[in-house]
């Protein structure tokens, strides 16, 4: 027995306000710097929050970042139409240097899974076309040694 | 504070796509029979509350359509979480505890298969500015997971094969099981990776299914069931949500839950005899024993969420099978856990025992 189908677009058709902590740090990205913001306590943060994760306090001031970092945690996997690498890649937990906690994005290690570490270093490699998105930074590459 | 009991519960078998039935068809077979377990008319039901999600069907409000099975007329008293049904089985104690009736019916639907590429479905569930525009593989979280805890030491690749293939062994006795059988652990080892360190076995595999679990409070529970499974205490609680900002080696919101529970019922997870964890990955079976203190409880011996998986139905089929074990005579005191999110950051925990208080 067959089932009707129909094709269907999962999608979010909205323009949404991020406010001045998510909103500062996409525009950063546009211009390719990458910003934490601070949490009380002194921690930074990224992806800057607008509201810290651990005291619920609101956050203060942004930080701009370097954009390298060492790999916490990673997993492989095979690459799909519209992802942000034509092969295969990691994603991955960095944790940013002056930063607490990670950042989730891909690494691109040319398709070799024995080239990923836990504690490897790698830095942000930009997108030519920024607009603004968390896609603008397209994966990040091991810091060349 | 009300003394509240499962009194039946009731599941389809699950089944990799069910293709012949819409919602209502297989949801009525197992009302009919949780209701008949229990000996009484549906009518006679004060309240239901029901679990699903749209974003399987791909359409909003998807639910309505199972009501053709509960039977809305004369109108009835319901209500629907878009999450987990094990959180409308909370709803559902909150609404009995309000002494606004009697007896409530709680109901989860699974129809993950639905989507073509579950890929393209799960990340909507995640934050809409840093995770879900990225669209991460559907296991991508869970990997990252599993990677974390097998580098602080706490676990093995040989040692998760071991969860599978105890688990599918157990489900070889459960007729609901999606997958069961004698997998040896080197072969499962041999298998390649789909999220590594993750194979496709460590996943819990996405089914289609229906399950239904009455409640019922005070002398009509001791009515309606022999041995009634005693709900001593049920708690829920939720982590943040970016992967980033939580310890991914440890359910700090299970562990908090569970503390919670406790104190209301007067035991904890140390003193069950039979626990029923919603592990969707085979990793975070140690993780949730660790952090509900599973210290001597058989876990998961329906063959748990590895030997099926029929998302939003997924974590009440753990209350079920948890009070089953009471309903039955097989268990005293039990535990059942249910999660909703990624990488467990929502945790609902729920002890049963034969005793009211």
């Amino acid at each position: 027995m067959t089932s009707l189908s129909a094709p269907y677009t999962v999608e979010f058709p909205f323009d949404r306000t991020v406010g001045p902590k998510v909103g500062t740090f996409l525009a950063g990205l546009r211009e390719a710097r990458l910003f934490g913001v601070r949490a009380p306590g002194g921690r930074v943060l990224c992806p800057a929050v607008e509201f810290d994760p651990e005291t619920a306090e609101e956050t203060g001031e942004l930080v701009e970042l370097a954009g390298e970092g060492t790999v916490v945690s990673w997993t492989w996997v095979s690459t799909r139409e519209g992802d942000p690498l034509p092969h295969d890649f990691a994603w991955a937990l960095v944790a940013i240097d002056g930063t607490d906690g990670s950042f989730f994005h891909a690494v691109d290690v040319g398709g070799d899974p024995g080239r990923m570490s836990t504690g490897m270093r790698v830095r942000v490699r930009w997108r030519e076309v920024r607009v603004g998105e968390i896609g603008d930074i397209g994966c990040f590459e091991p810091v060349p040694v | 504070m009300r003394d509240i009991a499962v009194v039946s519960f009731a599941q389809s078998p699950c089944v990799a796509a069910n293709r012949r039935d819409d919602m209502a068809g297989f949801l009525l077979p197992v009302i009919r029979d949780a209701v008949q377990q229990a000996g009484i008319d549906r009518d006679q039901i004060d309240f239901f509350a029901s679990g699903s999600h749209d974003f399987f069907e791909g359409r909003t409000f998807a639910y309505i359509e199972s009501l053709d099975a509960v039977g809305a007329w004369p109108p009835i008293s319901e209500s629907h979480v878009e999450m987990d049904a094990a959180w409308a089985f909370h709803e559902a104690w909150a609404w009995l505890q309000l002494g606004q009736g009697d007896i409530a019916l709680v109901y989860g639907i699974g129809r993950g298969s639905l989507p073509r590429d579950l890929d393209q479905v799960l990340p909507a569930q995640l934050d809409p500015y840093y995770l879900a525009p990225l669209r991460p593989h559907r296991h991508a979280l869970a990997g990252l997971q599993a990677r974390a805890l097998l580098d602080a030491g706490r676990t093995s690749e040989q040692q998760l094969a071991e969860v599978v293939s105890r688990s599918l062994a157990a489900a070889v006795a459960n007729p609901a099981a999606q997958k069961s059988g004698a997998f040896s652990v080197a072969e499962l080892m041999a298998a390649p990776y789909v999220a590594s360190p993750l194979r496709e076995h460590d996943v819990a595999p996405c089914g289609d299914a229906a399950a239904v679990v009455v409640l019922a409070a005070g002398d009509t529970a001791r009515r309606l069931a022999d041995r009634p499974a005693w709900v001593r205490a049920i708690d829920h609680r939720m982590d943040t949500h970016y992967p980033g900002s939580r310890d991914l080696t440890r359910a700090e919101s299970a562990r908090i839950a569970g503390a919670r529970a406790a104190e209301l019922a007067g035991f904890a997870g140390y003193d069950v005899d039979v626990a029923e964890l919603h592990v969707q990955y085979s990793h975070q079976e140690m993780i949730l024993a660790d952090a509900l203190g599973l210290t001597g409880a058989l876990i998961n011996l329906s063959g748990g969420p590895l030997a099926g998986n029929p998302m939003t139905a997924t974590g009440l089929i753990r209350i079920g099978e948890a009070a089953a074990q009471i309903l039955d005579g097989r268990a005293g005191r039990t535990l059942a856990h249910a999660t909703n999110g990624p990488a467990l950051q929502q945790n609902l925990v729920c002890l049963m025992s034969t005793d009211p208080a």
